[in-house]
């Protein structure tokens, strides 16, 4: 059980080490960075579960560019991100916006969490206790003698 | 406590109906973040004649349809007779914007297909497709006179949507004052 929190740790670190297809030149390592949280961030909005960075179409290659060149311009990412949502919604987002049509998505699972500990609760409280039923002097002595009972007509 | 028997019911039931919605959405159609709002800014030329450039702002004034095309999108050929036709009745002009296509690719489809189009605005680079946030061919703005985009049609304009949606849409906004 104590190796569970690394295991965890590690998945959770190793998700996303992948790269984009084209070679672009940054002058400034800041820059890099920000364009490679970017394009893992922007979905793509032909192949759909995929995130810019991944996918191999068209459009993908064309909104990397697009990132790109806006990144050397010195966007800062909020102002990409708008120009994004701008052209194509929310959905290029893979991390949408709290609002009223998202929430929902948001909530649901601490609603699923929420309803799930109430599920448990309930059936634990609801299960008879099975603390042991001790022997009372009297009741010993009975089954002390149905039990040699028993023997004595086996011989 | 027999209304313990039904959660499992109702649960399913739950299921049944998320999932018959879910059925029934497409989830290749995302909604166009461009109704209601200006149609974007571009200045292109156009295919047959390098030297015009129409921009947006030009074409304020009159309703008018954008209809992204190119010659290596399968579903625009079969896209292509229901454009020839509601372009033929004359009721609206009809913009192609010529979609990371090569020139004489985009000529030569025209040639053998026939050209429906006012006019074919040239994007080689896919800029302008960004702008009007294409994702996929074929797909069609209707723009009104103050030049907002009304509705856009995500894949191949059929029969049934002109008759349905385009004709009906176009011939509002026409009424509507410039």
């Amino acid at each position: 059980m104590r190796k569970f929190p690394i295991l965890l740790l590690s998945v959770l670190l190793f998700t996303s080490a992948r790269a984009a297809i084209e070679t672009y030149q940054f002058d400034d390592p800041a820059k890099e960075a920000e364009y490679k949280a970017l394009v893992q961030e922007l979905r793509c909005t032909v192949c759909q579960n995929q995130n810019i960075a991944d996918s191999n179409a068209e459009l993908a290659g064309d909104l990397r560019r697009k990132t790109y060149e806006m990144v050397q311009q010195g966007k800062r990412p909020e102002e990409i991100k708008e120009y994004m949502v701008a052209r194509y919604g929310n959905f290029v987002l893979y991390n949408p916006p709290v609002q009223t049509n998202t929430l929902l998505l948001w909530g649901g699972p601490f609603l699923i969490f929420v309803a799930g500990l109430v599920i448990l609760v309930r059936i634990i409280r609801r299960r008879p206790s099975t603390d042991e039923h001790v022997l009372s002097e009297e009741e010993r002595k009975r089954a002390e003698a149905l039990l040699a009972q028993g023997t004595d007509e086996e011989k | 406590m027999k209304a313990r028997y039904l959660v499992p019911l109702i649960v399913f039931l739950v299921i049944v109906g998320f999932l018959a919605v879910g059925l029934k959405l497409d989830p290749k159609k995302i909604p166009s973040p461009f109704i209601g709002k200006p149609a974007p800014a571009m200045d292109l030329p156009t295919l047959f004649n390098p030297n015009e450039h129409i921009t947006t702002e030009s074409l304020k004034g009159k309703v008018w349809l954008l209809n992204v095309w190119a010659s290596w999108c399968v579903s625009c050929r079969a896209e292509h007779e229901v454009v020839s036709r509601f372009a033929a009745t004359g009721l609206v002009p009809i913009y192609g914007l010529n979609y990371k296509d090569d020139e004489q690719d985009a000529k030569a489809w025209l040639h053998a297909l026939g050209n429906p189009y006012e006019a074919n605005l040239v994007d080689r680079s896919g800029n302008a497709g960004i702008d009007w946030g294409v994702y996929g061919v074929p797909e069609t703005f209707v723009i009104d006179k103050k030049g907002i985009v009304r509705h856009k049609v995500i894949g191949p304009v059929t029969d049934e949507i002109v008759r349905d949606t385009l004709v009906p849409l176009v011939k509002k906004l026409q009424a509507e004052q410039g």
